[in-house]
């Protein structure tokens, strides 16, 4: 099993970069919505990063993902490219989706990421048939469905899960329970407040894990992972966590106390607590995670510019890729 | 050529596409049951109508999975598979189930390749039974090609016959787009000529079933034989008519309906669907715009009322349009001018 005691130097920094990179796309995209120029509906991931990342680094280019609304980190940790990402979202021609998806939409297929998808409970079923093709094939890959605890209500989601573990395939659903369901509590939603406990009632074995703690993540999903390459049949994972934003761009939050996501990013932030780790155990150097820091918020200021500039579909666009004949 | 019925010749396509192609597998509820059963004996049903039956014994458990009663997930993970590069067949036994699964229909599938600009496939085969004449009553017997035509993203397939059935569900299978495939309950015993190699019918391509010089008929799935009794009845009076049957309703194969009614100046759509918003009117109104000048009388729409499909044998006759309602507005039509 690919534990966290055995990741090197360049693989965690690998690891502190794929979070920065996610923290600072949205952190931008927060500051970019308030101007007006993005378009639609945007549902921001950070706070949750770690979740995505420990998951997604325990995964190839050959196992599967399905994410949600709230996708852009599952995207980046699972190998979008980010560029592609912001033109998409500013709903630009050369956007990974080429402007038809936008935020709620991007897919990369050929990176095992079968799209983010703005039905609440959408994903899941999906990531059923993804480890059904790749149990089929035979070459040991996964299937993952991200799911929040407000999806962890819908019906599609239970089936879901029981399918999976009647038909025994190597699925994964990982729950970020950040709390709220929209602007809904989750002690108030879920009914039987345990959604760890509610997977095991299907018959999946899981765990609850510290979402802001990258290694808590990454080796649950080891073990998942490992049980589902050995034949062992789907898991679920919990991931305790919150989202330092609201449910999207320009929700007031009035359902949090005042201080509540100051007290997250305080204690709860899976970047600094990233740091203390490494700075204890000495695994990197605060040089590294500096010089990391500078590069991706270069990038990010790359990828905005490009996306700005970029131009946007075409009128003929709206009539191809409906169908490939038709 | 040997004659079969319907329900074999879409049992031999699926035999046969399997065969050709390990990425085709099978997954519904009783696809071929017996799973977890007392007796021990698998394939305990082979599809409810039959359909399904003997793929379990030749392809295995790997490729014609059981599932449980969960048509979301049989229709999400068929479409999750086919994203992961299986060409899935679901079945979803009565077409009724669509509304507990629509939005792996509507919203996921239908939706992929628009929405991640055209960097993905989905060659999925929805198959469900359609249609009234069994007495299963409101929630077993609907006829929803409607609805399914209605979104952009699906292609639609009514058979009416058996030789159709089998190179349009062979031509679906090998179709790189999501298919809903809808198959009349009360056309599985229909027989005809069948050849016993693999075949395709193209959609989108209308079959001209009768030729005629007074009236165009259009009729959709079990109508097309209805609609042949009326038309072979009113021949003997030197009453003759087109019969088309558009065999997929998306694509729909307009230029041959336009190109008939321009011949003969009248039409008649035969449609088992509630009349609002339906095949019918979808199909008159088209004509309507694309051939108004050369129309001699109003378009009829043959359709069942506007309720649910009744249970009570006489009430299901009296809702079903059948031979004597097509007739009567092929007449209606002549006499109209």
């Amino acid at each position: 099993m690919s534990d966290s005691a055995r990741l090197d130097g360049t693989r965690l920094l690998r690891a502190y970069r794929q979070m920065k990179l996610i923290r600072e796309f949205e952190e931008r995209l927060h500051v970019e919505i308030a101007t007006g120029e993005i378009p639609g509906f945007t549902h921001l991931y950070a706070g949750q990063e770690a979740v995505a990342v420990g998951v997604c680094e325990q995964l190839g280019d050959a196992d599967y993902i399905v994410s949600t609304h709230r996708g852009h980190g599952h995207c980046i940790a699972k190998g979008c490219d980010v560029g592609g990402m912001m033109k998409e979202i500013y709903g630009r021609r050369d956007g990974l989706c080429h402007g038809k998806g936008g935020s709620m939409h991007i897919a990369d297929i050929d990176k095992g990421m079968l799209g983010a998808n703005a039905i609440v409970g959408g994903g899941p079923p999906l990531a059923v048939g993804a480890a059904i093709a790749c149990k089929l094939r035979g070459g040991g890959h996964v299937s993952v469905a991200f799911g929040g605890d407000g999806s962890a209500n819908q019906g599609t989601v239970f089936e879901a899960m029981n399918m999976a573990v009647v038909l025994q395939v190597p699925a994964i659903f990982v729950f970020e329970n950040n709390g709220y369901s929209e602007h809904t509590g989750c002690d108030y939603a879920v009914g039987s407040k345990d959604l760890t406990a509610r997977a095991r009632g299907f018959g999946l074995v899981a765990e609850c894990v510290d979402g802001a703690d990258f290694h808590a993540v990454y080796d649950a999903m080891g073990r998942a992972v490992e049980r589902a390459r050995a034949g062992g049949g789907p898991s679920a994972i919990e991931a305790r966590i919150t989202r330092f934003y609201g449910h999207f761009e320009g929700d007031p939050q009035k359902y949090r106390a005042r201080d509540e996501v100051a007290r997250h990013r305080e204690t709860m932030d899976c970047l600094k607590r990233f740091r203390e780790r490494m700075r204890a155990g000495g695994e990197l150097a605060e040089a590294q995670l500096d010089a990391v820091d500078a590069e991706v918020l270069a990038l990010i200021e790359r990828i905005v510019a490009d996306a700005k500039a970029a131009p946007p579909p075409v009128e003929a666009d709206l009539y191809t890729d409906v169908y490939i004949h038709y | 050529m040997p004659q079969m019925t319907m329900r074999d010749a879409l049992n031999q396509a699926l035999h046969q596409e399997m065969e050709r192609d390990e990425r085709v597998i099978v997954l519904g509820e009783d696809v071929s049951g017996g799973a977890g059963g007392t007796s021990g004996e698998r394939e305990a049903s082979g599809g409810i109508f039959g359909v399904t039956k003997g793929l379990l014994p030749r392809f295995g458990a790997g490729r014609v999975i059981d599932t449980p009663i969960s048509e979301s997930a049989i229709v999400g993970a068929a479409g999750g598979a086919a994203l992961a590069g299986l060409r899935p067949v679901a079945e979803l036994m009565f077409a009724d189930f669509v509304g507990v699964c629509m939005d792996q229909i509507y919203n996921q599938i239908a939706k992929f390749r628009y929405m991640f600009g055209g960097k993905s496939r989905c060659p999925v085969v929805i198959r469900m039974a359609m249609g009234a004449g069994m007495n299963m009553g409101p929630q077993h017997s609907q006829s929803i090609y409607a609805l399914m035509t209605a979104v952009p993203g699906l292609k639609v397939v009514v058979p009416s016959n058996a030789y159709d059935a089998k190179g349009l569900l062979i031509e679906a299978i090998r179709d790189d787009d999501p298919v809903v495939f809808l198959e009349h309950k009360a056309l599985y015993p229909r027989k005809g000529e069948v050849p016993e190699k693999p075949y395709t019918v193209p959609f989108g391509e209308a079959a001209l079933v009768r030729e005629g010089e007074h009236v165009t008929v259009v009729a959709i799935a079990r109508m097309v034989p209805f609609a042949e009794r009326a038309i072979d009845a009113l021949a003997k009076e030197g009453i003759t008519c087109d019969l088309i049957d558009p065999r997929t309703t998306s694509p729909l194969d307009f230029d041959t309906i336009v190109e008939s009614v321009e011949g003969t100046g009248r039409l008649v759509v035969v449609d088992e669907s509630p009349p609002r918003c339906s095949l019918a009117a979808d199909i008159a109104a088209t004509v309507a715009e694309r051939a108004f000048g050369r129309l001699k009388a109003p378009i009829a729409q043959v359709t069942p009322p506007h309720t649910p499909v009744p249970f009570a044998p006489a009430l299901e006759r009296a809702y079903v349009p059948g031979p004597p309602r097509i007739e009567a507005a092929i007449r209606h039509v002549l006499k109209v001018s």
